[in-house]
């Protein structure tokens, strides 16, 4: 596999990992992730609805862990306690699955992390031998202790979950890139195409979002169109851009040879 | 005597005995990949047929559903 992103000793062909929240049914879900060429998919744990829909075919049906790598999260949870529970019966859902993605909320509105519950939860985590990716703010000391305590990946926020307003401070993304020893992915936040591209182009490992995908007018389409964004913004980050020269303009013409003009 | 059970969140009554297994069948969740705490402990799958339920139990019954 050529530049593959590994994870927990792990290798992924895709640098695209996605969500499989707010799409109109599961047809469109399953029809999106196959276009963006995900192989980490994300899912959320939820009470069942007792003595309802017990027919109706389930995510990890359409969704089967053979093929995708599931990635359980805390989505909704605000304390540690919670996180660590739901993913200890996560992991027993999946059948001792330990690849988890651990994020502990601060605020409804916001939907910010809890970064002390956050680590908290991560050392609980890790001594029960998950592997944890952690949805984190933007912090590279944040970053660093997670790291520290073991978690597999970190996952900052590029805007606030599900806002689509993209990057908003790329020099604390490459300030954590550059320190971290794991990979480094943003989560959250991404809006449109461009966005994954930057994020990749700032020398992220990977990208994860869901409503930049599922909530366009064409998600299978746009699927597409991150999963392009993510491969080009790789290819130019490995390819090393060229330096920024805002006051010297160089043309890529000759100048000699030019009509007109003596020898 | 029946047993009061409360199953994500809502208290339910039950004939004892009532084990996990029997409980997953009445919900109709038979195969179905489910994932069952019990006061707070998971129950392994591996357990549901020994593992009887007393009164005052409290249960949580999940499953993947869609998310970010």
């Amino acid at each position: 596999m050529d530049d593959p992103l590994v994870i927990a000793g792990k290798p992924y062909s895709s640098r695209l990992l996605v969500g499989t929240g707010k799409y109109r049914d599961f047809a469109q879900t399953r029809e999106a992730i196959e276009a963006s060429g995900a192989q980490i998919v994300t899912v959320a744990i939820r009470r069942v609805n007792i003595g309802q829909n017990a027919n109706e075919p389930s995510l990890l049906e359409v969704l089967p862990p053979s093929r995708f790598t599931i990635l359980p999260n805390t989505a909704g949870c605000y304390t540690a306690q919670d996180a660590v529970r739901t993913l200890r019966l996560a992991r027993e859902l999946l059948d001792g699955h330990v690849l988890v993605k651990l994020e502990v909320l601060g605020d409804a509105e916001t939907l910010f992390p809890n970064m002390p519950e956050t680590i908290a939860a991560a050392k609980t985590l890790v001594a029960e031998g998950f592997q944890v990716m952690v949805y984190c703010s933007d912090d590279p000391i944040m970053a660093r202790m997670l790291e520290d305590i073991g978690c597999v990946a970190v996952m900052p926020l590029a805007s606030l979950i599900g806002s689509g307003m993209g990057i908003l401070n790329p020099w604390n993304l490459q300030i954590i890139r550059d320190r971290a020893k794991v990979p480094v992915l943003v989560d959250a936040g991404i809006g449109t195409a461009s966005d994954a591209a930057v994020a990749m182009e700032l020398g992220c490992d990977a990208v994860l979002m869901n409503t930049a995908i599922a909530g366009a007018r064409d998600p299978v389409r746009m699927a597409k169109a991150m999963k392009l964004a993510v491969a080009a913004g790789r290819e130019a980050w490995l390819a090393g851009r060229m330096p920024r020269k805002p006051y010297q303009a160089q043309a890529s013409s000759p100048a000699e040879g030019l009509i007109g003009r003596k020898p | 005597m029946d047993i009061r059970l409360t199953i994500n969140g809502s208290e339910r009554r039950f004939v004892p005995p009532v084990t996990v297994r029997t409980l997953v069948g009445e919900m109709g969740m038979d195969g179905k990949r489910i994932a069952i705490e019990r006061n707070g402990e998971i129950v392994p799958r591996s357990r549901y047929d020994e593992t009887t339920l007393a009164d005052g139990d409290r249960l949580e019954v999940v499953v993947a559903v869609g998310g970010g």
